[in-house]
């Protein structure tokens, strides 16, 4: 019952790390960036929701309706003033941008709010729980899994039923033929670029109520997502989710076994999915 | 009529004279113990170990096209494997740095068959994870300290040379062996029959596999020269230090996000690139160090101005103005001088 415990633990936790996966994994998809900032804007995102919680003293879910936004106009601007000039053959400069701005972010922050952790005070959310079956399962957990899934399927939807998923998905087919049938593909990567900052915004905001943060932790959370999309298979949405929920389970799993060995048996778990299936477990596209 | 003879060379008058005045400047640096005090040697070693590790990053990132974030796991490992070879093998620490760079090949071998399976940004991701896997098996390793890490025996260090002034030269002299050592072979490496392999690679993959270039292979070469080159580095930055802890054995500011923002400002894909970027990072270190995280910001928007409007960094401004080559790769074609007057 206790190792069941952990699996389903292990698994609500991977409802986050497919939410830092989710952004990761939409600008890879439309536009073959990959951010190595994506980490330190879910801690930006984390950070503002701190702020707007406090400077309106509201809960910290409400902050969402404040930091999504902020969020998402901020990724539409980075990309258009600063990463569509970065996109071409050469992989070196979007990676090198990015990391720049990584290390950027990180200091910014540091200066701001400097080095002490941080956490939300989300009020009886944080430690209210249901029982199911026996298992005592954290609300704030299911609630982060359920917001998970919802992301996703919402993504899905914009992917392949609506206008604008249509234009991601043929800039991500061909760019100047996209660019031909009248796309404006710097506004489209922009638009991207600003979906992923939103869901970014969620799942900074519900990483903040759940543990405490400060400004070097955002390294460690882009190494989840990428593990989450890697495990899950390039290009698959829901894919991600079953990486993140791997990526969960091995962590408590591990944890369980030897308190030292949570990050390391999920990376491991990691490694070796990489060494059997070198393209994830359900890919759609290739790198 | 007149006819000119051309003749294709590889030196240049700029070359030439730059290798005399790198040796006058390489016979000074090497009596530095003479002239320079405790604390100019120190830096002077410092700068050396950096500009090792940003020729490495440089021939693997700039010239092989393997944008590595987790070179740190390399440097950690060496310095760690100086401290298993000296403790429980009781090597001394000369020969335990070298075999640090042994073990360095040995476990990049498993390490490359896995990430190089990652392309292009996720194989950046991927090196990333490895050296986090490595940080936290070594913080699992309690003879070594765990996490909170442990300082080389005091027996180990008196055994280097007798007096502390004996000590901080032979370290001094082993970075800047180290420096000389790394550029000498990037430098061959790149002029030699499998550079020029590199840079078909670097140029259009497609077409360097088409004339027949196992890319697979060359660049796994690469990798494991790097690793290894960087593992001695790492023994010797924590010969320098004395203490090791997980944290700073595989931090990724101090030896992945300077190494990468040196390069990037020097110049990537040039061998010139990475010293002048070392005198650039350490000129401002010593100026703005004071300003703590401003000064990170400041060089991380250096670093994207300049990959953004110069990708070639400072010294390809310096070459596309100048036509200079330090380090002759590419030959050129000169009108010889005697048909000048035709």
């Amino acid at each position: 019952m206790e190792w069941f415990n952990a699996l389903v633990q292990g698994a609500l936790l991977g409802g986050l790390y497919a939410l830092f996966a989710a952004g990761l994994s939409l600008i890879f998809g439309v536009m073959r960036l990959v951010n190595i900032a994506h980490g330190d804007l879910i801690v930006l995102a984390a950070y503002l929701g701190l702020s707007v919680t406090l400077a309106l003293g509201v809960h910290p879910l409400l902050a969402l309706v404040v930091v999504v936004p902020a969020m998402a106009a901020a990724g539409y601007v980075l990309q258009r003033g600063i990463l569509n000039q970065t996109l071409g053959q050469d992989l070196l400069p979007p990676l090198l941008v990015t990391f720049g701005l990584s290390v950027i972010i990180q200091n910014a922050l540091l200066e701001v709010y400097s080095a002490d952790p941080q956490k939300m005070n989300a009020g009886v959310l944080e430690t209210a729980s249901v029982s199911v079956g026996g298992l005592s399962l954290g609300v704030l957990p299911v609630l982060t899994f359920a917001v998970a899934v919802l992301v996703i399927a919402a993504l899905q939807w914009t992917f392949y039923r609506t206008a604008l998923g249509r234009a991601f998905r043929a800039v991500s087919d061909n760019q100047d033929i996209a660019q031909l049938m009248g796309l404006n593909r710097h506004h489209i990567f922009g638009l991207s670029m600003a979906l992923a900052l939103a869901v970014t915004a969620i799942a900074g905001i519900l990483l903040g109520i759940r543990t405490s943060f400060d400004p070097s932790i955002g390294g460690g959370r882009l190494i989840f997502g990428f593990e989450a999309v890697i495990i899950g298979g390039l290009g698959n949405l829901w894919g991600t989710l079953a990486g993140g929920v791997i990526l969960g389970v091995a962590q408590t799993i591990g944890a369980k076994i030897h308190p030292g060995w949570q990050l390391l048996s999920g990376h491991l778990v990691f490694l070796i999915i990489l060494a059997v299936r070198p393209n994830g477990l359900f890919p759609r596209i290739s790198g | 009529m007149s006819h000119q003879d051309f003749s294709v060379t590889r030196t240049s008058r700029a070359a030439r004279i730059a290798t005399v005045l790198g040796a006058i400047v390489l016979v000074l640096l090497v009596l530095a113990p003479w002239w320079a005090g405790r604390a100019d040697m120190r830096l002077l070693g410092e700068l050396f170990l950096y500009l090792a590790l940003a020729s490495l990053w440089n021939l693997l990132a700039g010239y092989a096209g393997l944008v590595s974030v987790g070179q740190q796991a390399f440097v950690g490992f060496g310095g760690y494997m100086l401290f298993a070879l000296t403790i429980f093998a009781g090597l001394p620490p000369v020969v335990a740095v070298l075999g640090a760079g042994v073990l360095g090949a040995m476990v990049a071998v498993p390490v490359a068959l896995l990430i190089f399976r990652l392309r292009g940004a996720y194989f950046a991701i991927g090196t990333w994870v490895m050296a986090e896997v490595f940080r936290l098996s070594f913080a699992q390793i309690s003879a070594l300290g765990g996490g909170s890490g442990s300082s080389l025996p005091t027996n180990i260090v008196r055994s280097m040379a007798a007096s502390r002034d004996g000590r901080e030269a032979l370290s001094y002299w082993l970075a800047l062996g180290a420096a000389v050592l790394v550029i000498g072979v990037v430098y061959l490496f790149l002029r030699s029959n499998k550079g020029l392999a590199l840079s078909a690679i670097r140029d259009n993959e497609l077409a360097a596999g088409s004339l027949g270039i196992d890319i697979w292979r060359t660049k796994f070469l690469v990798y494991v020269i790097t690793a290894a080159l960087t593992a001695v580095i790492g023994a010797l930055i924590f010969l320098q230090k004395l203490r090791i802890s997980p944290d700073a054995a595989f931090s990724v500011n101090d030896w992945t996000a300077f190494v990468i923002f040196i390069v990037v400002i020097g110049g990537i894909g040039t061998v010139e690139g990475p010293i002048i970027g070392t005198l650039i990072f350490f000129a401002l270190r010593e100026t703005l160090a004071d300003l703590g995280t401003i000064y990170l910001i400041v060089l991380g928007i250096v670093a994207i101005v300049i990959m953004l409007k110069a990708p070639k960094g400072v010294w390809g401004l310096i070459r596309a103005r100048f036509d200079l080559q330090l380090f002759p790769l590419g030959f050129r074609v000169e009108r010889s001088n005697r048909d000048k007057e035709t």
